[in-house]
């Protein structure tokens, strides 16, 4: 079987299509390198996904916390406490636990034109349920990290705006929320990298994989298990994920450049990986 | 465990939660409690090894240990490091195994790994298959905490690295000034300086290292993650304590008892990012100085 062939049986085999069997034995190594990049479909989707809400929650975590009112501070500093304090492992196994519990309804989602219906036995697949956790969980580091950067905000800075007589909504959507955002940015970055990281724990934390269609790292453990030689799937599996882990700096640096484009050249901060605050 | 335990069938609610939560199972639940501060207090101390280790090779004048370091240092950033750990636990087994077999068995023949299966002799077999039970778990944990030393080694090695490049270089210039060689600039000017450069991304290592223990479970060993799957899950009539699913609230248990950890290094954390933002000239700094009379 040529290479061009298992590409199309298994190019997209981690989200249902082509071949239903897996590869049961004589593994080749284009068999390996197919499958574990069609799993990364699934670490991309669970990143991708639960960066984008989690941006937004992370924000409003941010500004409540850093509220004067506890009514806002105390609920937004649970969570986030929450969230930072227990392992990630835990949180899967136990929202799967609790969404297993869940009764079995749907629920009619009127859109207008048309109706869904929404049930809930869908939080127990991975597809939104390990969605919700990373989400959740990304925004209480995110949270932190933005609080972290809203207390940098430079004094200089909102004394300026105060003196413009920029006060309110204004002050914050043009002095401070921009600054903090440029302030974060490496951090965010960072947190970006290890949460497509922590995408790879979703199917080894209570989650099944149904029809065994699994991520990148599910599959590097089918091979690895099966041929007893963990030499060959898990190097493949770094390489993807090193690729991944570029992409994402790409990306997060080219904003970099746009959140930092009224600095001179010179002066623009270089987008530094830092591990040391990793999450 | 208590003498009215002998027909749980026919307890008060009090005394049939007595007797279950002190069943042999749930003491040994109770211990894998000791079996994390024990993965804890090995792995911090050899992962730092590790790390100082790998920071120093990075700074080497001789290339290939440079190259090395570098390698083990920058690894870390792009790979998940639960492959990490699912690699090395079984990698580190079959080197060991490897190494042994040649040294034991010179004189064999056939190939070790024959298709799908890896063989070696019986002598070098780890742990030898006559050998007691708790011989092959105290082995399986030594590999996991191997594993972890090694991953968290990686990170330890970046940050300490971080640290050396962040003593202000005057300091170094001075020391090679007064004569100092290479050796004694690295340790008695440059490693009692960077400790306080390290102290912050050693603090949240040790924070990740805790909320990383609980992949022990991935590693085979019988850590609370297990016992809690296993303790919680449904008991039909024929157990001796019946129950339903109670492995939500055995998770939860576990949940409360990593918040208690992190919650303790969190404190100190927040006590020394007080102290570090004090006097800057920005929004914290600003709310200390006015809150200070």
């Amino acid at each position: 079987m040529s290479c061009w062939q298992t590409i199309q049986d298994y190019g997209l085999r981690s989200i249902g299509f082509g071949e239903r069997l897996l590869p049961k034995s004589d593994f080749t190594l284009c068999e390996q390198f197919t499958l574990i990049g069609s799993g990364l479909i699934w670490n991309v989707y669970f990143g991708v996904i639960a960066l984008g809400i989690g941006f937004f929650l992370a924000t409003a975590l941010a500004l409540a916390k850093s509220a004067e009112n506890p009514a806002l501070r105390k609920p937004a500093e649970l969570f986030i406490f929450l969230f930072r304090g227990s392992p990630l492992f835990i949180q899967f196994f136990l929202a799967y636990e609790i969404f297993v519990l869940l009764p079995k309804v749907g629920v009619d989602i009127p859109l207008g034109f048309t109706e869904i219906t929404v049930e809930t036995r869908w939080l127990t697949k991975a597809w939104l349920g390990a969605i919700i956790v990373l989400f959740l969980n990304t925004s209480a580091y995110t949270g932190e990290i933005f609080y972290g950067a809203l207390r940098s905000v430079p004094k200089g800075d909102v004394e300026a705006a105060d003196a413009y007589g920029l006060t309110g909504w204004a002050r914050f959507k043009r002095v401070i929320w921009p600054t903090m955002l440029r302030l974060a940015w490496p951090a965010y970055t960072n947190e970006a990298i290890f949460l497509f990281h922590a995408t790879t724990l979703v199917f080894f934390s209570g989650f099944p994989a149904w029809q065994q269609k699994g991520d990148a790292l599910y599959y590097a453990n089918y091979f690895a298990d099966k041929t007893f030689n963990p030499f060959v799937p898990y190097p493949i599996l770094a390489g993807y994920f090193i690729l991944l882990t570029l992409s994402v700096i790409a990306l997060f640096g080219a904003i970099n450049n746009r959140l930092n484009r009224h600095l001179p050249q010179d002066r623009r901060p270089k987008l530094r990986i830092r591990p040391q605050i990793i999450r | 465990m208590f003498s009215f335990c002998t027909d749980p069938s026919d307890l008060a609610q009090f005394q049939w939660f007595s007797c279950y939560l002190t069943t042999g199972k749930h003491l040994a639940f109770y211990t894998s409690f000791g079996t994390i501060m024990l993965l804890l207090v090995i792995t911090a101390p050899t992962a730092l090894l590790f790390g100082f280790g790998g920071a120093s090779a990075a700074r080497s004048q001789f290339a290939p240990l440079r190259w090395f370091g570098k390698a083990y240092t920058s690894i870390v950033r792009g790979v998940p490091d639960i492959a990490f750990f699912l690699f090395f636990v079984i990698a580190l087994d079959q080197a060991f195994e490897w190494m042994r077999h040649k040294v034991k068995c010179p004189d064999w023949q056939d190939p070790i790994r024959q298709g799908i299966d890896f063989v070696v002799c019986r002598d070098a077999k780890l742990p030898l298959s006559s050998s007691p039970q708790w011989v092959h778990e105290t082995y399986g944990f030594l590999l996991a905490v191997l594993t972890f030393a090694i991953v968290f080694g990686a990170f330890a090695a970046n940050v300490i690295y971080g640290a050396m490049r962040a003593v202000p270089k005057p300091q170094l210039e001075t020391a090679e000034a007064y004569g100092m060689n290479n050796r004694q600039v690295f340790w008695r000017v440059l490693v009692p300086q960077m400790w306080v450069f390290a102290l912050p991304g050693l603090s949240n290592l040790w924070m990740i290292l805790i909320k990383a223990t609980p992949l022990l479970f991935l590693l085979g060993v019988e850590d609370i993650v297990y016992w809690a799957r296993e303790l919680g899950g449904l008991k039909t009539s024929v157990f001796t304590y019946p129950h339903a699913d109670w492995r939500l609230w055995y998770f939860l248990g576990l949940l409360v008892f990593y918040l208690g950890l992190t919650h303790v290094s969190e404190t100190i954390l927040a006590r020394l990012t007080r102290r570090l933002s004090h006097g800057q000239a920005t929004i914290s700094g600003e709310q200390q100085r006015k809150a200070t009379p």
